[in-house]
């Protein structure tokens, strides 16, 4: 009786705060309980099914536990010896039989799971290679011979295929809403897929420890209808338009003479440096420093003069520019849709 | 007479006060206080840290803790309370208690005890010591490359972490031979292996896991140092090495370290819940062969965490099965424990209350491991906080609950005087809730996409109110550890006086008195049952009565007896107080300094120091005072 | 002692599994980089010396126990003789060796000189234990009664020649067996 009413509340309880945990933030959070992908689906439908059986276990023992020790039961003289027939087959039922059964089907769905998520169930439509840099992600698209940075458009709703290297430590690939992270081994190649069953914008973040700014290493998915994403691959495999508002235009010369040149690459310009992202649609893109902030002209400015007051340790020095020439870079950059 | 018997053992054991015995002593009793006291600094240490990064983390965009501060923070946290809290102090429980619970008058080899714990102490501050150069370790507990390659990391925060790792191995490897010699040689007559208290099994287990898992690391580390120093290329890609290679050396080691750590606070639980169930323990064999079993397995299943490398899928099934294998001794143990709790006619103490506290919050955890070997789910969330949840629930639930409880429980035997029980209850409840309201949330955290060892995170991302109640947590959780304290300064004080069995506990350590004499016990006792005090009334007061029924050692010496039966077989002469273990290790710290500093000459004197302190070890040994002494069965 | 030889064991076996993970990872040709496979004429020598010297280390064990002293002494003096002649060759070996690849020319250099160098180190403490032994006998200090230390080191020595045998397999005749 008490066990029975104990187990429900507890489960209720258990159950009311995740999910109001998962429901109570909105669409920002990138909850692997809000899945938008086959792969994320898949998981989150294991773990319902864990966290159900989960909970019974733990309710179960809390009852056992307060049967235990709560007082007014019948009971034995101290220092008893033998052992009652129910508990040596509490022992062998609640130790090894239930978790046998338990575990060979959590292990039969484990296995299941794992060859659906193997290989997409349609042929792949896209590759894309992810390289890791401490700390932002470098993304290519080897068949349009694009190269741009921390953000990955995807078309909806098609199978991606994502080929993960470093170029440093380890990182980890994890689009929570999308599926289960693989990490970026130096010396290694790894292949996974993604694919976004909604148009929308799913974070991403390193998942895998790999120094100070671990925490500001993020990206994003960009999945587009069909066509906007055509359009997309479209514009970002052109160099960069070279600007025609004199602001942008003195910004260009500034940019082109300034130190930034020998990190950065701006397509069909003389940008050619290949320690920083390529910025040649940088104006596109949805934050700066890998996720550190939104990418605004105000936040651009700060990022240039001083980047290591917003990202420490990262590897861009500050940039000493007069205020006017800052205004024309930013200009310029924020022009390079 | 009886009283010139124990006058005579007093004054062949006793250890005058004063910083000579203080430094030259090889009592496991003190040897095992002073690994606890240690370890517990470590821990205030390490929670202080945590509760620095939680303070960092209380809410999204927060600059009190700079990046660099942080990473390192959770790393010390980490190393610490994995290396320099939870062992020892385990450790330091099993120092104390397993030759009392096992009738012997010392470890079998009480220099090389005193020797474990300086190296321990020498580890830790070696460790510590790297905060003074401002290049604490900073890549996590599992120090990944090529992170830690010289590349990388060209400070000398790796080096801290290797080569402190490596000499705190030297302490854990002779305290784990030093366990398993004692307890396969010094068993009172009688103490056949089916008798032996379940504390004594976890701690035999725990020593072999030991023996077998340390290895691994110790020649992760050698490989790494070398590669850092000398160039050499284990870790290095470009040169044929493979950074994964150090991830399964790692796990090798790291997962039976979680056994290693589990299974005394196991032992600990099948320690109290029969006395405060007052009836003897429900399947006692089904226990001891779980801890083996645990022991085990423990080695099997280390690529789990490793599973979103990109290993093969096949491999991965294989770890899967394994670590969903690995509950069923859990289970049967938690079960046993059920059991015996509902058979029983439980008083609710305050130890008793954290074990239930164990229970609850170590299945919590125990059921979210299950949910990782489950590869899918385990790639969606490995990483994530919920691992860190896990953790500690298992960790904190399942290890150092049954600290707490095994503090509350022999505080009494090892000072004479019993804990407050009110401020015990209120230390319980104040952890358990905080502990809960601390580590919980992080399950959710986890779950909405928020990756570990980040120190920061942006608003907005539904992950700010589950930081703050865990920051909140925390410090309920911090409180009620800081009652424990005052409860302890307060008690061994001024609380009720123990004697010699204040909980009518049925193992050896309650038949003599509280605190026990340097020699433990004065007749060797004689043991014919597993639960030796509830049945044989003569043990009662062995501590300083004698009864004429059974052996006497009048020498400074202790019997050994056979592995199985435990038959009296010989009378070991045991040595007396000695400084070569403390210069020994002082070498060794030296060594160690040298190689860190790269100074040839410290390493050089440091060398003569060790060497030197080693051919004292061995020379000691000749003159020890010959001539066994023992009266078997007559009184004196 | 035989636990810590347990540990010992143990380090051993990781260093020739990370050894043999190593060659796995790596490309069809092993060993890398236009290295020769490994050269067994001295190999063919040292092995047998190593392996021979358990016998006169197990009679100075045997003969302890009957407590015949001379005989102690002088199985330990053969021992000794023969660890340091392995020792000797094994540094004519590495002299050689270095010529062609160092620890730091690649992964493969790194793991054959830990690995021997290791062993190599055990078999030098060998031969301090077994210096040890030869003083204290001197000294008189066994006897048939007394003599659990020649027990001990002879123990260690055993673990020491039976290592080498691994060693021998893995890293000299492994690379010939499989190409
Ligand atoms: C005391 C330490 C301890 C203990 C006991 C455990 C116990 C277990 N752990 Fe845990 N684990 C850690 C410490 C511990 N762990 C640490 C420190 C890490 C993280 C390291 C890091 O990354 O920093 C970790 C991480 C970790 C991972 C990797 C996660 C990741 O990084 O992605 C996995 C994966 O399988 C795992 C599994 C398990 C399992 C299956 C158990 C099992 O032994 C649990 C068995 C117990 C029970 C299940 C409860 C009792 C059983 C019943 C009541 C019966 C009924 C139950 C069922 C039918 C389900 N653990
Ligand atoms: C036994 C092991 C153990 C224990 C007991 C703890 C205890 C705690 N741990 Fe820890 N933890 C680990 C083992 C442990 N941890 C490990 C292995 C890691 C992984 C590291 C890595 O990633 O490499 C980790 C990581 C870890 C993280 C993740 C960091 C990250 O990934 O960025 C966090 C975050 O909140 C955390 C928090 C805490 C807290 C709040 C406690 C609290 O329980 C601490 C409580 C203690 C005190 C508060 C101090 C004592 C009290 C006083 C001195 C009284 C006065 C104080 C107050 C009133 C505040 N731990
Ligand atoms: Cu890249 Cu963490
Ligand atoms: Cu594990």
């Amino acid at each position: 009786m008490r066990s029975r009413s104990r187990h429900s509340w507890v489960g209720s309880a258990g159950a009311l705060l995740f999910v109001l945990g998962a429901s109570a933030c909105g669409d920002t959070a990138p909850s692997t309980l809000h899945p938008e992908g086959p792969g994320a689906h898949r998981i989150a439908g294991l773990w319902w099914f864990m966290f159900w059986v989960s909970a019974l276990v733990v309710a179960v023992v809390t009852a056992l536990i307060l049967i235990g020790v709560l007082p007014g039961r019948r009971r034995r003289a101290t220092h008893d010896r033998a052992t009652p027939r129910w508990a040596g087959r509490l022992v062998v039922l609640g130790g090894v039989v239930v978790p046998v059964v338990v575990l060979a089907v959590l292990w039969a769905l484990t296995l299941s799971d794992m060859s659906a998520l193997s290989l997409p169930r349609r042929s792949i439509a896209l590759k894309v290679q992810v390289v890791g840099h401490q700390w932002w992600w470098e993304i290519r698209y080897p068949q349009q011979g694009i190269i741009t940075a921390n953000d990955i458009h995807i078309p909806v709703g098609l199978p991606v295929e994502v080929e993960l290297t470093t170029d440093d430590v380890i990182h980890s690939f994890w689009v929570p809403q999308l599926t289960g992270k693989t990490d970026l081994i130096s010396g290694r190649t790894n292949r996974m897929w993604i694919q976004a069953d909604r148009a929308g914008v799913y974070r991403g973040q390193c998942a895998e420890y790999c120094g100070l700014q671990h925490a500001n290493m993020i990206f994003y998915v960009v999945a587009d209808p069909p066509d906007r994403f055509r359009e997309w691959m479209t514009r970002e495999g052109q160099g960069a338009a070279t600007p025609t508002e004199t602001g942008a235009l003195r910004g260009q010369e500034v940019f082109l003479s300034s130190a930034c040149v020998g990190c950065h690459t701006i397509r069909g310009t003389d940008a050619r440096g290949k320690v920083g992202p390529d910025l040649t649609h940088i104006g596109s893109r949805i934050s700066i420093g890998a996720g550190t902030f939104s990418n605004t002209p105000s936040n651009l400015a700060i990022w240039i003069t001083d980047s290591q007051s917003v990202k420490p340790g990262n590897l861009m020095p500050p940039i000493p520019l007069s205020p006017a020439d800052l205004e024309a870079v930013v200009a310029y950059l924020e022009g390079l849709k | 007479m009886a009283i010139s018997l124990a006058a005579r053992l007093e004054q062949i054991w006793e250890e005058k006060p004063g910083l000579g015995s203080w430094l030259d002593t090889v009592d496991h009793k003190r040897i095992g206080k002073r690994y606890c006291y240690t370890a517990f600094v470590f821990f205030l240490v390490a929670g202080i840290e945590a509760m620095l990064m939680r303070a960092q983390l209380a809410r999204p965009d927060e600059t009190l803790i700079g990046p660099k501060a942080f990473n390192e923070l959770f790393s010390m946290h980490g190393i610490t309370m994995i290396f320099f809290f939870v062992t020892p102090m385990l450790f330091g429980f099993g120092n104390y208690f397993v030759p009392l619970m096992i009738g012997a008058r010392d470890m079998a080899f009480p220099r090389l005890n005193a020797f474990g714990y300086w190296v321990f102490l020498f580890a830790g501050l070696f460790m510590y010591s790297s905060f003074l150069i401002g290049e604490a370790p900073n890549n996590g507990w599992f120090n990944y490359v090529p992170f830690s390659d010289k590349h990388f990391t060209p400070s000398l925060s790796p080096d801290f972490y290797t080569l402190g790792l490596l000499f705190l191995a030297l302490s854990t490897t002779v305290g784990s031979i030093n366990f398993i010699v004692t307890i396969f040689k010094l068993r009172a007559p009688g103490m056949s292996i089916s008798r032996m208290p379940l504390f004594v099994w976890a701690i035999l287990a725990t020593s072999f896991a030991v023996i077998f898992a340390l290895p691994s690391l110790t020649a992760a580390n050698v490989m790494l140092e070398l590669d850092r120093r000398f160039g050499f290329h284990f870790f290095d890609p470009s040169r044929g090495g493979d950074v994964v290679l150090w991830q399964h050396l790692f796990w090798i080691f790291g997962h039976p370290d979680v056994y290693i750590i589990f299974l005394p606070a196991v032992g600990i639980v099948s320690a109290i819940i029969p006395v405060f169930a007052r009836r003897s323990i429900i399947g006692y064999v089904f226990l001891a062969l779980a801890t083996m079993a645990t022991a085990i397995v423990g080695f099997g299943v280390w690529v789990h965490h490793m599973f979103a490398v990109g290993l093969p899928n096949l491999a991965m099934t294989f770890f899967s099965a394994a670590s969903l294998l690995i509950t069923i001794p859990s289970a049967v143990q938690i079960f046993a424990w059920l059991a015996t709790l509902i058979a029983g006619k439980p008083v609710l103490r305050t130890p008793l209350l954290f074990i239930l506290g164990f229970l609850f919050i170590f299945v919590m955890g125990g059921v979210t491991g299950v949910m990782f070997a489950a590869v899918p789910f385990d790639q969606q969330i490995t990483d994530s906080y919920f691992v860190v949840a896990h953790f500690h629930y298992v960790l904190f639930g399942g290890a150092v609950f049954p600290i707490f409880a095994a503090i509350h429980y022999w505080v009494p035997k090892m000072y004479g005087r019993m804990m407050d029980e009110g401020l015990g209850k209120l230390a319980f409840w104040l952890m358990f809730i905080g502990f809960n309201l601390t580590f919980f949330p992080m399950h959710i955290a986890g779950l909405l996409g928020m990756p570990r060892r980040i120190y920061t995170y942006h608003a907005g991302l539904g992950w700010d109110l589950w930081n703050l109640l865990s920051t909140i947590g925390g410090f309920v959780l911090g409180l009620g550890i800081l009652v424990v304290i005052v409860n302890f300064m307060k008690s061994v004080r001024t609380g009720a006086v123990a004697g010699p069995d204040p909980w009518g506990g049925e193992t050896l350590e309650w038949a003599t008195t509280s605190p026990p004499p340097p020699y433990n016990f004065l007749e060797i006792p004689t043991v014919r049952s597993a639960e030796p005090v509830w049945d044989q009334p003569e043990l009662r007061d062995t501590g300083h009565a004698v009864h004429g029924r059974q052996p006497v050692l009048v020498g400074h010496e202790t019997l050994g007896t056979s592995v199985m039966d435990a038959d009296a077989e010989s009378v070991i002469p045991m040595p007396h107080g000695s400084y070569v273990p403390v210069a020994t290790a002082c070498g060794l710290a030296g060594i160690f300094a040298g190689l860190l500093t790269g100074i040839v000459a410290v390493t050089a004197i440091a060398v003569g120091i060790a060497v030197t302190a080693t051919l004292f070890w061995f020379r000691v040994r000749e003159e020890e005072e010959p001539g066994p002494s023992v009266v078997v069965g007559v009184a004196p | 002692m035989v636990i810590l030889i347990f540990t010992e064991a143990t380090l051993f076996a990781i260093l020739l599994t990370s050894y043999f993970f190593i060659r796995f990872q790596s490309g069809p040709v092993w060993p890398p980089d236009g290295i020769k496979k490994p050269e067994l004429t001295v190999v063919a020598i040292m092995t047998p010396i190593l392996l021979l010297s358990s016998g006169p280390m197990h009679w100075a064990d045997v003969s302890i126990r009957k407590g015949r002293v001379r005989w102690l002494k002088l199985g330990l003096l053969l021992t000794f003789l023969m660890g340091a002649t392995f020792l000797t060759l094994q540094g004519f070996e590495y002299h050689k060796t270095l010529e062609e690849f160092t620890p730091r020319t690649n992964v493969y250099g790194s793991l054959f000189f830990t690995i021997t160098g290791f062993h190599g180190a055990h078999v030098g403490v060998g031969l301090l234990m077994n210096l040890w032994l030869q003083f204290n006998a001197w000294r008189g200090r066994f006897s048939a009664a007394d003599h659990l230390p020649v027990e001990v080191v002879s123990l260690y020595w055993h673990f020491v020649d039976a290592v080498w045998v691994f060693i021998l397999v893995v890293l000299y005749l492994s690379p010939h067996v499989w190409p």
